[in-house]
């Protein structure tokens, strides 16, 4: 294997795994831009991931073929969104703390979804192996491009959604009159609710728009990396996307840049048998490393300044 | 004039919330072209009302009828759709957002049914701005510009809206006397361009300057309305308050003797790097009351948290009884002898969720008889709170009640009550009496006045003028981390005082 | 947002903890009833399993010492204004500091090994934990996030520790612990059948006594308890915030590390290299919130919890019910807690009518 396929392929996996993050990390942020912490992401994530492997098995089963992948994302949509009503309704309409309603979040997700498949696959541990997941999609002419061509152009349809969904994200928060309001939301809850804005109703929206993206993000898990979904499909993967989030600023463009980081530092571990200098490295400091790369930026650089100065706090329009 | 539609009557309004009735049958009329003032004490009912009128409350009884037509009012949009627009007490301006981004949000200006139209609502605002001689920048972050600015803002909130009827919520807390002027004269303009106010406050002196009618509420009830032109402000202040009010606080002269604090030429920079106090110096004699005169925000909050130790100064020397207490921690600076009745009480005052007894020991719990070897002795913890609790006529159910369930009166006379009980030789008050009826407030002046006349020394920091011209002995005048003037207060007046805190010099330093 | 758990856990009387608990044991029920499974049976061979003979008695006893450690670590920086999600990590250096001990030292006497073991599993822990609150206090990052980032690192640290020098040979797990270091009580498992008894229970009810004098008592928790109401205000007493904050995350840390050290010293004697988190320090945020964060409170739900979890997989046998039920039921009770308005929107027409009678 010469040196170019390798880096093609690094920038290829780095995407691969990064796409999952990039989801869950826009999530995020639609949620907490809007004034709602959420820790519940890694759920959500598991909830998709869930969904995915279980409709897709179904739809292969039903004989859709090549459709069957999108069903299963189709039913991951579905299922966040459903999901995250649990999380909006007890933060938002019942004020519960945010952070322990995100735990109960993650708690749920771990048993529920663990239950269906043991319920629906006859006590199986996991989801039956998909057939197909979703394939790589080669754009014409611009992968046929050395190192990029592979690297860039030569990946799911789900990454590169991921990427242009980062730059509509982009777009929604900061030049649509729905972003403006969202970010205001969750900056000062009682100035949007005096001139008109729905602070519950936006607050609603960017939980319920947080849990899809989530959700997608798990999706792709299980439609480009596992193949079936298990007790461990999702480990870990929502705790980065929030710190990818913070590292990001809240800002898509910075979450994206994280996410992709940490993709790398994920992706990495996986090429580190191929050199001699390498081996020496325990592969456990690998898997460490974006955790304490995590904790290292956020006491280096990131105050808590940037994050929405009303995060975490119910809006009670009772109190002001 | 008097026989035209109001553009606003409220019919016999009664609001009431457990255990209390905010608004008790409450009448009152707005006419066209009308500055009409709505006076009362804090509690009296005004802001309860004017929720109502803005639709954030809604009446258990009575009616509203805007240009005559009966309306219900049952939300923000339901209120600005009728024309009417609040300039709320507090802010609600979005910090990092900008000037026009403020405005239009809620209403903004689209491209392609969903992209916010910057530019169309930047050429809106300029022009709003220019009609009423408004003269704020649309393109400037909240966070950047002053609090006269930020109030011009609120106003062009309610003008973008189309309100015609605009409530002022005491717009005057935190403005300086010049920036109070100008509000004046745009409320003038409003009114000349076909505008009606209702201008909620406790100022008598805004009452009497602008307002053309006056209604004096009271425990939830008007007790008159009256032509402003017909009234003067002593009988309003014994309207408001229901008996007569002496404004001067009764003392006999200072006698000053040695220097208990001391301080010189501090400076500080605050966290965003910012130079909050620059090369400040000042005095405080045992057995006088200094007064620190100045608007909000230019170093009156740092200068306490410098010489109490919340906060590290960059430079400078503060010295109490003439040892250094400069960075030294708050702890080594409260057995020093200074006592604190801090600016906010919620804030650090008191701990809410901790019961009177438990806050009634909070700097002294570590020293005997509280702590007896590492523990706690309830017995004693509740001996010192029950006598301070008598001592001070702290109204409590028990003194195991959290501070949170008391009256913001009954929680700042507590503090007092811990804070004298110490028997400090510097005593520091900073907004003593904000929030706090006519009643709590005689009786934290008085404290003041008989801890200056037990020989201690008193620092007291306020953004009311009036306070400051009748309790203090000597007045510093605080602008821009500096103090710029000194005065003694039977010399000044308040156009002078209000000169100085807008930084226009005087020389200073005698005494 | 502390400011608001506090009124929630503290204000409050035992019965919506309660009410919760039975409505999580609904929504579990009608989980099953759509699974087509027999709630009735299932709960049933829940307690029998837990209770129907001695073994599983102990066993149960045994599963529920760890989350009386975790849970009181997660409650103890609750009242110090600190959400510990971190246990969980704590636990974990917890355990291999135990088994590092209880493997390298020897021609120790019986009872010291064990003490020098359980000792450098709560110091694993304490401090694991205050390297959150240090940059918490000192740089103002935030706690849950470090935490959270810490959990993962201790996971990995420890597998490295496991597999690097402690290694079984041609095992996925350490050595056997020495025997002096063992806190195993071999009358009293004899008694119960052979299920693994060991002092850590004892020690972990001496704990909750330990949190509660301290906290309530001591100047020491006045401190901190002001410290986690009001920082402005604890500041202004004198106190220092920042002192505070690395000592309530170290001691909170002390007891989920000694929580792991009982895990191994008590019962596997060994620890394995983990494939996945353990998860009995996230349970611990489970138990410390059912417990409204007070350490006898954490007793009673991490008893719950234990027979919950234990019970479940009797469940699987009883009923055929796959066992994260459980995990359905316990998250449920959380939420409920956690909303409290819809526990009290339940409650409601109970209220009206004692308020009624009261009038009459």
């Amino acid at each position: 294997m010469d040196w170019m396929t390798t880096i093609g392929q690094l920038i290829n996996t780095t995407l691969v795994f990064s796409t999952a993050l990039i989801f869950a990390a826009l999530g995020g942020i639609f949620s907490e831009r809007s004034g709602v912490i959420n820790i519940g992401i890694e759920g959500f994530m598991t909830f998709g991931a869930f969904a995915a492997g279980v409709a897709s098995f179904y739809a292969e089963d039903a004989g859709m073929g090549a459709a069957s992948p999108y069903i299963g994302i189709l039913a991951a949509l579905v299922m966040g969104g459903i999901a995250s009503l649990i999380h909006a309704v007890a933060s938002i309409t019942f004020k519960a703390d945010q952070v322990i309603s995100g735990v109960v979040i993650n708690f749920l997700a771990a048993g529920s979804t663990l239950y269906m498949v043991k319920l629906l696959f006859e006590g199986a541990g996991e989801t039956t192996l998909l057939k197909e997941g979703l394939a790589k999609v080669p754009i014409p002419l611009l992968s046929d491009i050395p190192i990029i061509g592979e690297g860039l152009f030569n990946n799911y349809i789900t990454t590169y959604l991921a990427i242009i969904l980062v730059l509509v994200v982009f777009y929604v928060l900061y030049k649509t009159s729905f972003g403006l309001r969202l970010r205001a939301v969750g900056e000062h809850p009682s100035a949007a609710d005096t001139v008109g804005v729905k602070v519950l109703r936006m607050r609603y929206i960017g939980v319920i728009v947080s849990g899809v993206l989530a959700a997608l993000g798990g999706a792709t898990v299980t439609l480009t990396t596992t193949n079936t979904f298990s007790h461990n499909t999702i480990s870990g993967q929502g705790f980065i996307a929030i710190a990818a989030m913070i590292f990001g600023k809240w800002n898509p463009l910075g979450a994206f840049g994280a996410a992709v980081f940490f993709g790398f530092s994920q992706a990495i571990g996986n090429y580190f048998q191929l050199f001699a200098w390498s081996k020496e490295i325990p592969q456990e400091f690998i898997y460490m490393l974006p955790y304490v790369l995590t904790v290292i930026v956020l006491v280096a650089a990131v105050g808590r300044s940037s994050a929405p100065a009303s995060l975490g706090e119910p809006y009670d329009p009772g109190k002001r | 004039m008097g026989a035209a539609t109001p553009v606003v009557e409220l019919k016999q309004i009664t609001k009431r919330f457990p255990g209390i009735v905010a608004n008790d049958s409450i009448s009152l009329k707005l006419h066209k072209g009308e500055i009409h003032a709505l006076l009362g004490e804090n509690g009296a009912g005004k802001s309860t009302l004017m929720n109502i009128v803005f639709g954030l409350y809604q009446p258990d009884e009575g009616s509203i009828e805007v240009n005559g037509k009966p309306v219900i009012i049952d939300s923000p949009n339901k209120a600005i759709e009728l024309g009417i627009g609040m300039v709320h007490q507090h802010f609600k301006l979005v910090q990092p957002f900008t000037v026009t981004e403020n405005i239009v949000l809620g209403m903004e200006p689209k491209k392609m049914g969903i992209q916010l139209d910057y530019k169309t609502s930047v050429a809106k605002i300029q022009k709003l701005s220019d009609q009423y001689g408004l003269k704020v920048n649309p393109h400037a972050k909240i966070q950047d510009i002053s609090v006269g600015m930020q109030q011009r803002v609120e106003i062009l909130k309610t003008l973008y809206r189309g309100a015609d009827i605009l409530i002022f919520d005491e717009p005057t807390a935190v403005l300086t006397p010049q920036e109070i002027n100008d509000l004046m004269g745009i409320m003038k303009r409003l009114v000349e361009e076909g505008k009606s106010i209702i201008l909620i406050t406790h100022k008598l002196k805004e009452i009497m300057q602008i307002s053309d009618n006056v209604t004096i509420i009271r425990r939830g009830k008007v007790i008159d309305t009256v032509k402003t032109s017909e009234t003067n402000p002593n009988e309003l202040a014994e309207k408001m308050v229901g008996r007569s009010v002496s404004f001067k606080v009764d003392k006999k002269p200072a006698s000053p003797k040695q220097n208990v604090l001391e301080v010189q030429n501090l400076t500080m920079k605050n966290k965003e790097g910012v130079s909050v106090l620059n090369g400040l110096n000042l005095n405080v004699r045992a057995g006088e009351i200094l007064g620190i005169a100045g608007v909000d925000g230019n170093g009156q909050s740092e200068l306490i948290e410098a010489i109490t130790g919340l906060c590290q100064v960059d430079s400078g020397i503060i010295m109490l009884n003439g040892k250094d207490i400069t960075n030294k921690s708050p702890r080594f600076i409260t057995e020093s002898g200074v006592s604190h009745i801090p600016e906010d009480r919620h804030k650090h005052g008191l701990v809410l969720d901790f019961s009177m007894s438990e806050n009634m020991v909070l700097e002294t719990y570590y020293k005997p008889p509280y702590n007896k070897a590492g523990f706690l002795s309830k017995k004693e913890i509740d001996k010192q709170a029950k006598r301070l609790i008598e001592a001070f006529d702290v109204r409590t159910p028990s003194i195991e009640t959290k501070a949170r369930s008391l009256s913001g009166g009954n929680q700042q006379k507590a503090i007092i009550a811990r804070e004298i009980d110490k028997n400090p030789d510097l005593l520091i008050a900073a907004q003593p009496t904000r929030g706090l009826d006519v009643g709590a407030i005689e009786f934290v002046q008085k404290q003041l006045v008989a801890q200056r006349d037990q020989g201690k020394a008193v620092l007291l920091i306020s953004f009311e003028l009036d306070e400051i011209m009748n309790v203090s002995d000597r007045i510093a005048v605080i602008y821009e981390g500096q103090i710029v003037g000194e005065v003694l207060p039977e010399e000044t007046n308040d156009q002078e005082l209000g000169l100085m805190m807008a930084g226009s010099k005087k020389s200073g330093g005698k005494a | 947002m502390m400011s608001k758990l506090f009124k929630i856990f503290s204000v409050n009387s035992l019965l919506v903890p309660l009410v919760a608990v039975v409505m999580g044991l609904i929504v579990g029920a009608i989980i099953m009833l759509i699974g087509g499974y027999d709630p009735l049976l299932a709960y049933g061979s829940l307690f029998k399993t837990v209770f129907g003979n001695v073994y599983d008695f102990g066993e149960t006893i045994r599963e529920i010492t760890p989350l009386i450690m975790t849970g009181l670590a997660v409650a103890f920086a609750f009242r110090a204004g600190l959400f510990n999600i971190g246990a969980e990590g704590q636990y974990i250096v917890g355990m291999t500091a135990a088994t590092a001990v209880g493997i390298k030292l020897s021609g120790l006497p019986i009872v010291v090994h064990a003490l020098v073991a359980i000792i450098a599993g709560g110091l694993a822990g304490g401090i694991w934990a205050g390297i959150t609150g240090y940059l918490k206090a000192k740089r103002g990052v935030n706690e849950v996030i470090i935490s959270i980032m810490l959990n993962w690192t201790a996971l990995y640290f420890s597998n490295y520790i496991v597999r690097n020098f402690l290694l079984e040979k041609g095992q996925q797990r350490s050595e056997e612990i020495k025997d002096t270091a063992s806190i195993s009580i071999g009358w009293l498992s004899t008694a119960f059948d052979n299920a693994r008894m060991h002092w850590g229970t004892i020690i972990a009810i001496l704990a909750a006594v330990f949190f509660f004098i301290y906290m309530w008592k001591s100047k020491q928790g006045y401190e901190l308890r002001a410290v986690g109401h009001n920082g402005h205000a604890a500041q202004y007493a004198g106190m220092s915030v920042k002192k505070n904050i690395v000592k309530a995350m170290f001691i909170s840390g002390v007891f989920a590390g000694l929580g792991g050290a009982f895990q191994v010293l008590g019962v596997f004697h060994y620890q394995a290299i983990f494939t996945g988190s353990p998860g009995i320090g996230f349970d611990g945020i489970a138990v410390a919130l059912i417990g409204l964060n007070h350490p006898f409170g954490i007793l009673l739900s991490a008893s719950l919890f234990g027979i919950l979890t234990y019970g479940s997989a009797g469940m699987s046998f009883g009923a055929e019910v796959p066992p994260e039920i459980i995990r359905i039921v316990i998250g449920s009770i959380i939420f409920f807690i956690a909303a409290q308005g819809i526990v009290r929107w339940v409650l409601k027409p109970f209220y009206l009518k004692r308020k009624k009678e009261k009038v009459l």
